[in-house]
């Protein structure tokens, strides 16, 4: 079949090409705009060539939030993906408990993100909170506004609370789209419990699970509002991740010229991690005939 | 205009991206192409090359930079050989 070659369709999708120029790309532009000069305000602005991208590059502040928010995310996939494929193993296949089973496991993902924060900010809380105050009277020396290692344990398991469901829900698609023939084979091959999950189960979801690290990945590096309203950053600067970071220095500080050139170099950074993805996914896609 | 701050620098940096992308497009159309395979064993089109060839050198200017391993017009070359390479070899 010969089809005949005609390209404007490709003007149809002009209106996309607008609408991301006004809401995406033209902004980027300023921001790399504002990453060479400096400003007091007022809409007037000082060219300084690669200063900021120096000072930054330099800077113990960059490399410590940077460092801070890889060991975060690090931290949130080994703990998350594991934990969400065990749960997912184990939640009922069919029959009453399956729609109770994902109502509850969605709930969390329902709540926005800054209560989230509020209700871990309370329930932290020594004097108020019900975790804090029983870890103290059990004796435990619990605060996470003043220990560092406190901090980071409730972030993470804040985190863990907030999105491990999310990794439970697509390993459990992943899981629930195998035929039954293959357990069969299993089954008649006298393959054990270890086995049919390794050859099995692991490879079919190894499509969701894919997509449940990038996800889990992605939000985890940029995470905000959760540690913004559980610790601010604090205890010192022992949580301050790249996001927080970077809106005291665009916004608190009003330094709009080292604040360009931090956002550039973290969207560069996300950009890379994002485009190695999507690549590796797309390949193993192909792999499998999909 | 003026509130997005333009600079000479940054306006020609934009104008050698947008002149690029559609010198690529033209070329799209002018000479049709089937994704191919390189070293990365990955199928990439001309598309594709080219946003890795973007990408690396954002890296390899900042590294340059932070480095300090000369005056920042000399990465380009780097660049250059580096865009030669992907587009040769990916």
């Amino acid at each position: 079949m010969n089809k005949t070659v005609n390209h404007n369709a490709w003007f149809m999708v002009l209106p996309v090409v607008i609408l991301v120029a006004f809401s995406a790309i033209i902004p980027l532009m300023t921001v790399v705009n504002y990453s060479v000069q400096d400003t007091f305000g007022r809409n007037q602005f000082f060219p300084v060539g690669l200063e900021w991208f120096k000072e930054i590059l330099y800077s113990d502040r960059l490399w410590g939030s940077f460092q801070r928010q890889l060991i975060f995310s690090a931290i949130i996939l080994a703990i998350q993906i594991p934990l969400g494929i065990i749960i997912a193993l184990n939640m009922p296949k069919k029959g009453f408990w399956v729609p109770v089973c994902l109502v509850l496991m969605s709930l969390p993902l329902l709540i926005p993100w800054n209560v989230v924060g509020t209700i871990w900010q309370i329930f932290g809380r020594v004097d108020i909170g019900l975790l804090g105050y029983t870890l103290s009277n059990l004796g435990i020396d619990y605060n996470y506004t003043q220990d560092t290692l406190d901090a980071w344990i409730t972030l993470i398991i804040m985190d863990v609370w907030h999105w491990t469901s999310l990794v439970a829900l697509l390993a459990y698609a992943g899981l629930k789209s195998i035929p039954g023939a293959y357990y069969q084979a299993a089954k008649i091959d006298q393959a054990s419990r270890w086995k049919v999950f390794r050859h099995i189960e692991l490879p079919k979801m190894q499509g969701v699970l894919m997509i449940a690290i990038l996800l889990r990945f992605m939000d985890s590096f940029m995470i905000y509002t959760e540690p913004f309203v559980v610790t601010g950053g604090g205890p010192g600067s022992s949580t301050n991740f790249l996001s927080i970071d970077l809106v005291n220095m665009a916004i608190n500080q009003f330094n709009l010229g080292p604040a360009a050139a931090y956002s550039i170099m973290y969207y560069l950074v996300i950009l890379l991690i994002c485009y190695v993805f999507y690549t590796v996914m797309t390949n193993i896609d192909e792999r499998n005939g999909v | 205009m003026g509130w997005m701050a333009w600079t000479l620098e940054t306006a020609i940096f934009f104008g050698v991206i947008a002149a690029i992308l559609i010198f690529m497009s033209f070329l799209a159309i002018r000479y049709p192409e089937m994704p191919r395979r390189g070293i990365l064993r990955i199928e990439t089109t001309r598309g594709d090359r080219l946003f890795i060839t973007l990408l690396g050198s954002a890296f390899i200017n900042l590294i340059w930079l932070g480095l300090e391993v000369g005056p920042q017009p000399y990465a380009l070359l780097i660049c250059l050989a580096y865009g030669v390479a992907v587009f040769r070899w990916v």
